[in-house]
């Protein structure tokens, strides 16, 4: 690959382009967390769960959002197809604009996703004209046919949702970069730079984090510790890995020179 | 007094009309609380507990026990923990509205009960219309409708319409109303509410037998199951809650978070809330009962709670005072009340339809000032976090 990190290394969704490859999940709010964001982690993309947009509210989470920033509303709290086709296109009344990351959850402990409901949801607005971003659970044949459903890209999550355990399901988002050609976005479970970095080295698309920053004891260095890892990690994977040796050395001198 | 004794109805058989459901989950609940030794329990058995990642009903019987209280602070830091990593900074705000507090019930040590000469209140559809008015000017969109426990004086319709009414004003209605069958929970569901909170007070069916004297709050069944019923309705959500010091309170909250527990496992949709209301001992006086509920045993629960279901909203009373209140939304509680006004009708001025409160407040702080209290802690306050769909 002779592709290089510069300016021509453009995140493409749904013929949408953007320099950074940090998304800003929307878990847990705040201003400083907004701010940190944008400004020390250069993100272009903020997640928003549409249920805490409050249209009029004492404290408007859109109020925080600056301009120049991509809004994703997402449907967190539909529990199923319908609901989140209703959220979505609430979203778009309101005008948070045409991105949608589906979110579908009927499990109030771990808010793992619903794919089969995701795979309905996602056809049905990609119909509609939304770029439809799906989260999900890491598994092939749901990535093809949200694919063929329309999706914008993949959004597999790689442990559960604010557990910041990491690349929980790293072998399985691996065969979503090998096999898709949408672009795989991890989404959930990603708890420190490090773990941004070996997901990009993977050659996933994108990250998406929240209460690894949220959470951190300095928010804007945290933010800031995330951007400069996926820009690591993503230099790494279009400068091609060195190769890992399973076990054992690397003989300099072959055993076989001596034939002839 | 003996009057009273002979015309109390049998406290475990349904009345006529109440929904029975097909559940075990009550049989478990008190199976295992009857069976629950927490004097077996020891430090070690404690900090296996708070080492464990997830915690399992056992480590939560280990964190509920006397051997857990020197580890509080543990229990404390280990909570805050979990209630960051899933809620992150956020703290609910939320009102109550009693919209009227007549009652059939009898509880012996309720201000509302049908035997207290108070002034008993209903408010009207223009009246309630005024209360939530005044109470969406605060910047609350998050509303608890209650009422007293009449059917007859506050029917299912009556609470239905103040839903409709509440749908205008607020973006989140939850009802703390009688327990009643899925299909009137169906019908609220339908008028706008989504959560459903029902304290079962004890989980001790002999004790509740001689706390709850008449009414229909007496069957102990029908009130347990309320939660299921609601949730079989299509309720969101459902809170549950035990009155601590009524009867032994570590058995009592072993029962709540279990009943919680197998709820969820059964409907894994189903949001979770616990609520925290005790009795307060005398102050000062140890000696009077050790199962007293002073404010350590208190957080205990609290944390317990919080640890055992780390995703579950937890509400802090205006029972509590503020000192305690600032404290525990920074470890475990997830939800506070502001602006309260337990009597009826209070929330506008020149109302001459006003009825008397059910219990002492300990904060009367108003909204601004828990909005700014909940920030000067570093914590965000969230007025919703809902959409209808």
């Amino acid at each position: 690959m002779t592709t290089t990190a510069d300016n021509k290394d453009k995140l493409v969704i749904g013929g949408h382009e953007f320099d950074s490859r940090f998304i800003l999940g929307s878990g847990k709010y705040s201003l400083d967390l907004i701010q940190a964001a944008v400004e020390h982690a250069g993100a272009q993309i903020i997640t928003l769960a549409l249920r805490r947009a409050n249209q009029g509210g004492v404290a408007n989470i859109l109020d925080y959002i600056p301009e120049n920033v991509t809004l994703l509303p997402n449907t967190s709290g539909a529990r199923n197809a319908e609901e989140a086709v209703r959220i979505a296109r609430l979203s778009r009344e309101v005008g948070c604009g045409d991105f949608v990351k589906i979110e579908i959850m009927r499990d109030s402990k771990y808010l793992l996703p619903d794919n089969a409901e995701t795979i309905k949801a996602t056809e049905i607005l990609a119909k509609e004209g939304f770029v439809v971003m799906p989260y999900m659970y890491p598994d092939l044949n749901v990535a093809r046919d949200l694919q063929e459903a329309g999706a914008a890209c993949i959004m597999p999550l790689a442990a559960p949702i604010g557990s910041n355990k990491g690349l929980c399901t790293k072998e399985f988002i691996q065969i979503l970069v090998d096999e898709m050609d949408l672009p795989i976005i991890v989404d959930a479970g990603i708890g420190a730079p490090s773990q941004a970095c070996e997901a990009m080295e993977m050659g996933v698309a994108a990250v998406m984090a929240n209460t690894a920053i949220a959470t951190a004891g300095d928010i804007p260095q945290m933010a800031e510790a995330m951007k400069l890892a996926i820009e690591a990690g993503r230099k790494a994977y279009l400068a091609g890995l060195g190769r890992v040796m399973e076990k054992g050395g690397s003989a300099s001198s072959p055993l076989t020179g001596f034939l002839q | 007094m003996s009057e009273t004794a002979e015309k109390r109805i049998d406290h475990m058989t349904y009345l006529p009309g109440m929904e029975v459901l097909e559940s075990d989950i009550q049989q478990k609940v008190i199976e295992r609380m009857e069976a629950y030794d927490y004097n077996k329990y020891t430090a070690a058995d404690v900090k296996r507990a708070l080492n464990h990642d997830v915690c399992t009903p056992e480590d939560f019987e280990a964190l509920l026990s006397p051997a857990a209280l020197p580890f509080l602070e543990e229990m404390a830091q280990k909570a805050q923990k979990e209630t960051r990593k899933h809620f992150g900074n956020s703290i609910y705000m939320f009102t109550p509205l009693y919209i009227a507090n007549y009652c059939e019930n009898y509880c012996i040590y309720c201000g509302f009960n049908c035997h207290n000469k108070i002034r008993r209140a209903r408010l009207n559809a223009e009246q309630i219309e005024q209360e939530m008015q005044a109470i969406a000017k605060s910047g609350l969109q998050e509303i608890l409708l209650l009422t007293g426990e009449s059917r007859k004086m506050s029917d299912v319709t009556y609470i239905g319409e103040a839903c409709k009414i509440a749908r205008k004003y607020f973006k989140v209605i939850g009802l703390e109303v009688y327990p009643m069958n899925s299909d009137e929970y169906a019908y609220l569901h339908e008028c706008g509410a989504d959560y459903v909170t029902v304290f079962q007070e004890t989980y001790n069916s002999d004790k509740y037998e001689t706390l709850h004297l008449a009414g229909h709050k007496r069957i102990f069944p029908y009130r347990l199951n309320a939660q299921e019923r609601a949730i079989k309705g299509g309720m969101r959500g459902v809170g549950f809650a035990a009155l601590l010091g009524l009867d032994d309170f570590r058995k009592d909250a072993l029962a709540t978070g279990y009943h919680a527990y197998l709820l969820q496992r059964k409907y894994p949709h189903a949001e979770i809330a616990f609520s925290c209301p005790r009795l307060r001992p005398i102050i000062n006086n140890d000696k009077i009962n050790p199962k007293d509920v002073h404010e350590a045993q208190l957080l205990q629960v609290i944390t317990a709670y919080r640890i055992f279901m780390p995703f579950a909203s937890i509400t802090i009373s205006t029972r509590e005072c503020e000192r305690v209140r600032n404290n525990v939304i920074k470890i475990a509680a997830t939800k506070i009340s502001a602006g309260v006004s337990v009597g009826i009708g209070e929330h506008i001025e020149d109302n001459d339809n006003v009825g008397d409160a059910q219990f002492e407040i300990s904060d009367e702080r108003n909204v601004e000032e828990v909005y700014q209290a909940i920030q000067k802690e570093g914590l965000q306050p969230v007025m919703s976090d809902y959409i209808y769909v």
